[in-house]
């Protein structure tokens, strides 16, 4: 075993599995770009994480079991069970994390999820200050300075940026943002005060360098705070793509503390495709991709509710409304969070069956930012089974809405809000939105009529065409799905 | 309050506006109406329906006396003289063209509402007359040239011989000129239509036309239309009128241009050289026709047999209809006034469709109105501490020369000076961070959820730098290390099999 383990190809070997972890991650990342071979990229991103284990294992094994004149490893025997027992806690809990999540609570675990990519990045950090390795000495010793300290700064923003994330999406925080004075007065201030702390560091001795390294991470616990809480809810789908990029970010770093190219190839990886996700999707919701990574972007909170009269609402009752779509040939169904809130999706699936078996053509139109997190509502409509081949986007059913009869507004207010179209003073104006009310009829499941996420009126609840259904979305569907017998 | 409903002065005018249900409605809202006695007779709205709706009928006296009065047509001099200082009138005015109307309103301290001037967007459909009436007047325009069409519309081939179908065509796209479209076309004829903006071409081939596009003699620039018609365009696009006109059985022409008057499209020559028994209806006539010969309110048969139709009240004929239309307008807009439902006209001066309708209100004249963009700005307390938007910078492309010159000589010099080792890293990173790019710019909306856990899971790939960790000896660092391993161990697994239970559900019909 020892001698295996002591043989001259491990690295190499060690190295090839890395390079295949590496094209393993790639394709997996290329597979879950399409509906077809999504599975396939899962089971690649799964295989290659295994081999990356494997050869890590392998050569943590080795470290144990050369020659160690420094003393600096402990025995193979503690070693593998330190990570065994460490690895079996986390594995059971993300396992069961991951079984039980309900899927409208996705938003929070993923974010809950990169915090502890962030953690890790900052343990690792510290550790690697603390045993800067092998290799580390005259230029290299700066050069692995730096890398230390970005990998602890970003790591601890991801940290204290996810955990408030999750906090707001499972509601246990308000999710308006923090507004302090000077809010981006005092952001500016700690970029510079850890860039002069970063100075500190390089040129202190061993044994004080820690200071400057433990203020810079107290600094950036609190950016990372204060960067999400100043964000209001409405835009967490943005925040969370773009937590899910800088902790890949703060992994490349630790690549390069560590002069481990895998993790280099996985942490670039995974920060360039989450800013170029959330940059997808700021273009969807009409903002600025610079101020969105400079945090704080979220102003929607500041703007109070909108004083204009438009008339008033009408209401309807679930059995017209029944009545309505078995008459109807074409129905679009535009969810919004508020089908999340309520679970509804599984009677609007059972609503959507019954009319199709009776002939009618139902599609769904998603916003590109409805609900907390991008794609969500894919997510709970697939898990009620409704086919994704009915599933549009919004570009895609846009151009239909005036050809159909009957639309159904299920929990969504900001996304089909004719203000931002043609109200220039509009806080959402110039996002785009599904235009439903050039439908020939819309009905909209509300609660009451209080504004949405963004705390603007809807003038569509006014319009002649509109009418509103009143109460919880799932019992409202279930009423119409008993009503269609 | 009290709206008085009268009988429209305008010799021959048919509307009303108010029928017996729009009436009853207004009252819900708080109000008490009254009709004159005999308002809405050649509406079909004799006084019998009001009664039985429960409305009240009045003397002209007593209408012309309350709070607010409806009318169709503009009121009269005398008209506006009998209204009470401070009252309020609702009706068409045509405010643009009406100066002196506008100055005996003010006169005489009454508020003036002009419906014609409902600034056109979307919330404000519902009161706009003008489209209203538009509609119908476009209608009857094809049924009054049927009426004079010695001929059928729809083809047939019957057993004493084939009946070609009517050849229609209809000068000007807008809400009459689509109407016409529609009727004619289910009338049986073919039609086709022209309209100067191409950008309707749409929609009158939704309406089951053919739209008519003009061949120019000269290339046809990139942007079209976009600029100022050249001679040559405008040759071409009259070359087109007398070429169509004289094809078709019917003419229907409704080209307007705002606050000035019709433009003249069809010549003598095109009518002289059309085929006898053909028909023209002018619906521009009232501002002057867009036929050479149109004569307003007059049918002329000229003497190649062409008969010329230029009535002006092609809404009017249809009385009943357009003034149930009417009504319902003005009721919408009563709806928006009375917020309270408590009989009280409010007028929000701060609305933009209130306020665009509003040309005179206490001896002051507010016509025109400032354009609507400007006062649909949100009236609220400024936004709380928001970084103003940063200006979209003048594309200059030296700019981005000058930068990546600069990026070159910094990562040159970085370079220079950097152990071959960290250089070796740098190529890895700079590479994966575009395969990042490039693999993930085509994903599938969809699948933006699964996408990013999957991503979550794999950056648990830090995993790595804690196993490599937890064997050294320094405690700290071992602890440390094992903490790590042990949140990054949650990340890989919670992700992975997240990832997979979303794409489990995920199927296709």
């Amino acid at each position: 075993m020892t001698d295996v383990l002591n043989s001259t190809h491990v690295p190499g070997l060690v190295q090839a599995s890395y390079i295949i972890a590496g094209v393993l991650f790639i394709f997996a990342l290329a597979g879950l770009s399409k509906h077809e071979t999504a599975k396939q990229g899962n089971i690649a991103g799964m295989v290659g994480m295994g081999l990356a284990l494997v050869g890590t294992l392998v050569l943590a094994a080795r470290q144990a079991t050369l020659p160690d004149p420094s003393d600096q490893w402990r025995p193979l025997g503690v070693t593998l069970t330190l990570i065994v027992v460490a690895m079996l806690v986390g594995a059971s809990i993300g396992a069961w994390k991951a079984r039980t999540v309900q899927m409208t609570g996705m938003p929070e675990l993923i974010a809950m999820l990169h915090s502890f990519v962030g953690l890790a990045a900052v343990l690792v950090g510290y550790n690697s200050f603390l045993e800067p390795g092998d290799g580390v000495y005259g230029a290299m010793e700066n050069i692995h300075s730096v890398e230390v300290f970005i990998g602890v700064f970003i790591g601890a923003i991801t940290f204290t940026g996810s955990i408030v994330a999750n906090l707001k999406l499972s509601a246990k925080m308000k999710s308006s943002p923090l507004v302090l004075p000077a809010r981006h007065l005092i952001n500016l201030a700690i970029l510079v005060v850890s860039f002069l702390l970063l100075i500190w560091f390089m040129l202190a001795d061993s044994n004080t360098a820690l200071i400057p390294l433990v203020l810079m991470t107290v600094l950036a616990l609190f950016l990372g705070f204060h960067l999400v809480a100043a964000i209001g809810g409405g835009d967490m789908p943005v925040v969370v793509s773009m937590l899910n990029s800088y902790s890949g970010w703060a992994a490349a770093a630790a690549g390069f503390m560590l002069s481990n190219d895998l993790l280099i190839i996985t942490g670039a990886l995974v920060g360039s495709s989450g800013a170029i996700l959330s940059y997808i999707m700021c273009q969807a919701m009409n903002r600025s991709f610079v101020s969105v990574i400079a945090g704080g972007f979220g102003s929607d909170g500041a703007v109070t509710g909108e004083t204009r009269d438009y008339g008033e609402h009408r209401e309807i009752q679930a059995d017209a409304v029944a009545e309505l779509l078995s008459e109807a040939s074409s129905v679009v169904i535009t969810p919004g969070y508020g089908m999340a809130v309520a679970q509804a999706q599984y009677p609007v699936a059972e609503m959507t069956k019954k009319l199709r078996a009776k002939g009618v053509d139902v599609r769904f139109g998603i916003h590109p930012v409805a609900g907390r997190l991008p794609g969500h509502m894919n997510v709970l409509l697939a898990e009620a089974k409704v086919p994704y081949d009915i599933v549009l986007e919004m570009d895609e059913i846009n151009g239909d809405l005036p050809k159909t009869d009957v639309v159904l507004v299920i929990g969504a207010n900001d996304t089909v809000n004719p203000a931002a179209l043609d109200e220039p003073g509009s806080p959402i104006a110039g996002m785009p939105v599904l235009e439903v009310w050039n439908a020939k009829e819309v009905i909209v499941f509300k609660r009451s009529m209080a504004t949405g996420y963004a705390g603007v009126q809807n003038p569509l609840f006014f319009k002649e065409n509109s009418r509103m259904l009143f109460g919880d979305a799932k019992d409202r569907v279930d009423d119409i799905v008993r009503a269609l017998g | 309050m009290r709206i008085g409903i009268p009988r429209e002065s305008r010799p021959g005018e048919t509307l009303v506006a108010a029928t017996a249900k729009t009436a009853h409605q207004l009252e819900q809202l708080g109000y008490e109406v009254v009709v004159e006695a005999g308002a809405g007779t050649a509406a079909d709205q004799p006084d019998s329906v009001f009664a039985a709706a429960g409305i009240r009928l009045a003397d002209a006296a007593e209408v012309w006396a309350s709070d607010i009065v409806v009318k169709v047509n503009a009121p009269t001099s005398e008209e506006i003289r009998r209204l009470r200082a401070g009252a309020t009138v609702v009706s068409l005015m045509a405010p643009g063209r009406s100066p002196k109307l506008i100055e005996e309103l003010q006169a005489q301290r009454v508020t003036g509402l002009a419906m014609d001037a409902v600034p056109r967007i979307s919330r404000a459909q519902a009161m706009d007359v003008l489209s209203s009436m538009a509609n119908v007047a476009g209608y009857r325009a094809v049924i009054e040239g049927a009426n004079e069409f010695g001929r059928l519309f729809t083809g047939q081939v019957t057993a004493a011989g084939k009946v070609p179908p009517a050849r229609v065509f209809v000068v000007g796209a807008g809400v009459a000129g689509l109407a016409a479209i529609g009727t004619a076309g289910a009338l049986g004829a073919v039609v086709r239509a022209f309209d100067v903006r191409p950008e309707v071409a749409e929609q009158v081939e939704s309406m089951g036309a053919e739209f008519v596009t003009v061949e120019m003699e000269q290339e046809v620039s990139s942007d079209g239309y976009a600029k100022e018609m050249t001679a040559e365009q405008e040759a071409a696009t009259a070359a087109m009128y007398a070429e169509e006109a004289r094809k078709a059985d019917i003419v229907i022409t409704t080209a307007l241009i705002p606050g000035r008057p019709a433009p003249q499209l069809i010549t003598a020559e095109t009518v002289a050289a059309m085929a006898p028994g053909s028909v023209i209806v002018d619906m521009a006539a009232a501002n002057g026709g867009n036929v050479a010969l149109t004569r307003a309110d007059e049918r002329i048969v000229t003497d190649n047999l062409v008969t010329i139709l230029g009535y002006t009240d092609l809404a009017g004929r249809l009385a009943a209809q357009t003034s149930q239309l009417f009504g319902t307008n003005v009721l919408n807009l009563f709806k928006l006034l009375t917020p309270a439902k408590d009989g009280e006209l409010v007028l929000d001066l701060d609305d933009v469709v209130q306020r665009g309708i509003t040309v005179a209100r206490d001896g002051e004249t507010m016509w025109p109105p400032p354009p609507v963009q400007v006062s649909a700005a949100p009236a609220q307390t400024a936004p709380v501490v928001m970084e103003p938007p940063p200006p979209p910078k003048p594309a200059d492309p030296r700019r981005k020369v000058y930068a990546a010159g600069l990026a070159a000589v910094l990562f040159a010099l970085v370079a220079a000076y950097s152990p071959p080792e960290f250089l070796s890293h740098f190529t890895v990173f700079a590479l994966a961070v575009f395969v990042g790019y490039y693999v993930i710019s085509n994903v599938a909306h969809a699948l933006h959820t699964p996408l990013m856990s999957e991503t979550n899971a794999i950056s648990g790939i830090i995993l790595v730098g804690g196993l490599l960790q937890v064997g050294n000896t320094n405690n700290w660092v071992s602890a440390l290390a094992v903490l790590a391993v042990l949140v990054a161990s949650i990340n890989i697994f919670g992700g992975f099999l997240v990832t997979l239970r979303m794409l489990t559900m995920f199927r296709k019909d």
